[in-house]
């Protein structure tokens, strides 16, 4: 397994594994639904509520194994429950960090107890914390498909309602949009993504998978339309890149490759776009505003 | 119902109205039409209940007693021919999303479906900025505008849904003088050139008062209609009130309302 600057050859060696063949085809999947639900996240402010939402499931995974339950719907029941939790408290409740994190906290110490309760766990626990996506087999491929499906299917019939709802809240109200209702639904997709993307990044980095691609897409493009592909297009890129590059000595783990690669381009965006707007190019739309740019 | 409306050239009729929030009574024994075509402020205090007003004429709060109709109809919820600007602090400068993606929300925002090949949101999207005169906008991110460049954006946005009337919440709060200036002129010209019942919450009346058609005077629970030289007057206010208050004029037509608000201060120019 030597790497050439043949990348089709390299592809080639890489998919004659059906691990490999189910571990792109699942993060692809994943990637572009991590992508496009998480343009809502950062819109909606809540990377936090993510984040956590991949503890509860975390709980949720470790009760599933102990109790011989296939992990992914204790995942799905604990992440959908919080989701429901926080979805019934408001808009505001996906904003309180405080309460948020006192609950996440909690629920990943539920999943140590289930953990030490189960002996030979330390491996899946290790799964569900770090993502394990050369371990997804031909069945999860499936679960993990028809899961996105449903997920991109209602978010793309709620996208336009869900970004006013997002952006302008009073004025979405006011034209009579369902706000508790919408801000529920969304929060349920939400679970639904994070319990399946767990599988190739795992709960403690959910963030870079969810969170990182759109806060980088909606830095370059303005448009919902463009971010959401942009954001879409980077999550794959992080995780066919992590895929490709695990491939090699030194074996370093896929996700790690993941959240660097995320993490690198994060880092790049804001380093460009900083050196753009100091030389005050009038052609940045992405330049930070004038001092007190709400003065008047 | 329809007949009705065109019958009547009242489009706002409150005829013994009286709101409360949270078991708190706000005001009380309302009584006013206001006509199609007319340019109205709402004055009062902070925390005299303009909002609240508002959110009455939007179906999004029930009056205690009295009847208010909006177009010959009970106010409801997602009322097409509403547009409505809320009062806004500020906004998130890490709203990265064009002007123009906004202002199609006022239209599209309540479809079904991403909307991908709506070309006719775009223009009329395009349109609504352009009226305001805020066409250089349209792809700037909303985190990044100025105070007075958010009012036109967020006026767009409730225009473009060719709405019959308009309710714009403190729209002028954050503007300094000479900008409030040209907003209100901006709504007047809005106002007249497509017949659009404006109503505009402010809590100095100066800026408006060269184009006003009617004011809407909240205070000590009550409120009181008419023209503004009927309604600012000292005799008016002090009967509103219950307290003695005068209204002064300065030499440039500005008005000065003095006492009655006790701690609160003077809502004055």
């Amino acid at each position: 397994m030597t790497f050439s600057w043949n990348l089709v050859t390299d592809l080639r060696d890489m998919w004659q594994y059906e691990f490999m063949r189910n571990a792109f085809a699942a993060g692809t999947i994943i990637a572009i639904v991590a992508g496009v639900i998480g343009y809502f996240v950062v819109l909606r402010r809540s990377a936090f509520a993510t984040h956590a939402l991949g503890h509860v499931g975390f709980a949720g995974a470790a009760g599933a194994v102990l109790f011989g339950v296939n992990p992914v719907y204790g995942l799905l029941l604990f992440t959908t429950a919080g989701a429901t939790g926080m979805g019934l408290l408001g808009r505001r409740a996906a904003t309180r960090d405080i309460e948020i994190g006192t609950v996440l906290a909690f629920m990943l110490g539920v999943g140590l107890l289930f953990i030490s309760l189960y002996k030979g766990f330390a491996t899946e626990a290790y799964a569900f914390l770090f993502g394990e996506v050369l371990g997804i087999s031909r069945g999860g491929v499936v679960f993990t498909f028809e899961a996105s499906i449903a997920v991109l299917a209602v978010l793309l019939l709620l996208s336009r309602r869900l970004l006013f709802a997002s952006l302008d809240e009073e004025v979405a109200e006011a034209k009579g949009l369902p706000m508790l209702a919408l801000g529920l639904a969304f929060m349920i997709l939400l679970a639904v993504a994070i319990s399946i993307a767990v599988q190739v990044i795992g709960v403690l980095l959910i963030f870079a998978l969810m969170v990182t691609p759109a806060a980088i897409a909606v830095r370059v493009a303005t448009r919902p339309l463009t971010a959401v592909a942009v954001s879409v297009g980077v999550a794959l890129l992080a995780t066919w890149g992590g895929l490709f590059l695990s491939w090699y000595p030194p074996y370093y783990p896929v996700s790690f490759y993941i959240v660097s690669i995320a993490f690198s381009l994060y880092v790049a965006v804001r380093v460009i776009l900083a050196l753009l707007a100091w030389f005050a190019s009038p052609w940045t739309r992405t330049a930070p505003p004038d001092p007190s740019p709400h003065s008047g | 119902m329809i007949a009705q409306v065109e019958d009547s050239p009242d489009v706002i009729r409150a005829q013994g109205l009286e709101v409360g929030y949270r078991g708190r009574p706000i005001w009380r024994e309302a009584t006013f039409g206001i006509r199609r075509g007319e340019f109205v402020a709402v004055i009062g205090p902070n925390g005299a209940g303009k909002t609240t007003m508002f959110r009455m004429l939007l179906g999004l709060q029930r009056a205690w007693a009295g009847r208010v109709e909006v177009f010959g109809e009970v106010p409801r919820r997602g009322n097409p021919r509403i547009g409505y600007v809320p009062q806004r602090h500020s906004i998130d400068q890490e709203t990265h999303v064009e002007c123009e993606s906004l202002v199609r929300l006022g239209i599209s925002g309540t479809r079904w479906g991403p909307g991908f090949a709506a070309r006719s949101e775009r223009e009329a999207a395009s349109a609504a900025l352009s009226a305001v005169g805020a066409s250089d906008l349209a792809h700037k991110a909303i985190g990044t505008l100025s105070g007075g460049e958010l009012q036109r954006v967020f006026l767009a946005e409730a225009l473009v849904g060719e709405p019959e009337m308009l309710l714009l919440d403190e729209p002028l709060s954050n503007l300094d003088l000479r900008r409030s200036r040209d907003l209100v002129d901006l709504v007047a010209r809005l106002v007249h050139a497509r017949n659009v019942t404006t109503l505009l919450v402010a809590h100095d009346i100066n800026p408006l008062i060269h184009c006003l058609d009617r004011v809407i005077y909240i205070a000590n629970g009550r409120v009181a209609t008419g023209t503004p030289s009927e309604v600012l007057t000292s005799e008016s206010l002090s009967a509103l009130y219950g307290l003695p208050i005068e209204v002064l004029h300065d030499s440039r037509g500005n008005v000065v309302i003095v006492g009655g608000e006790g701690d609160r201060g003077a809502e004055s120019g």
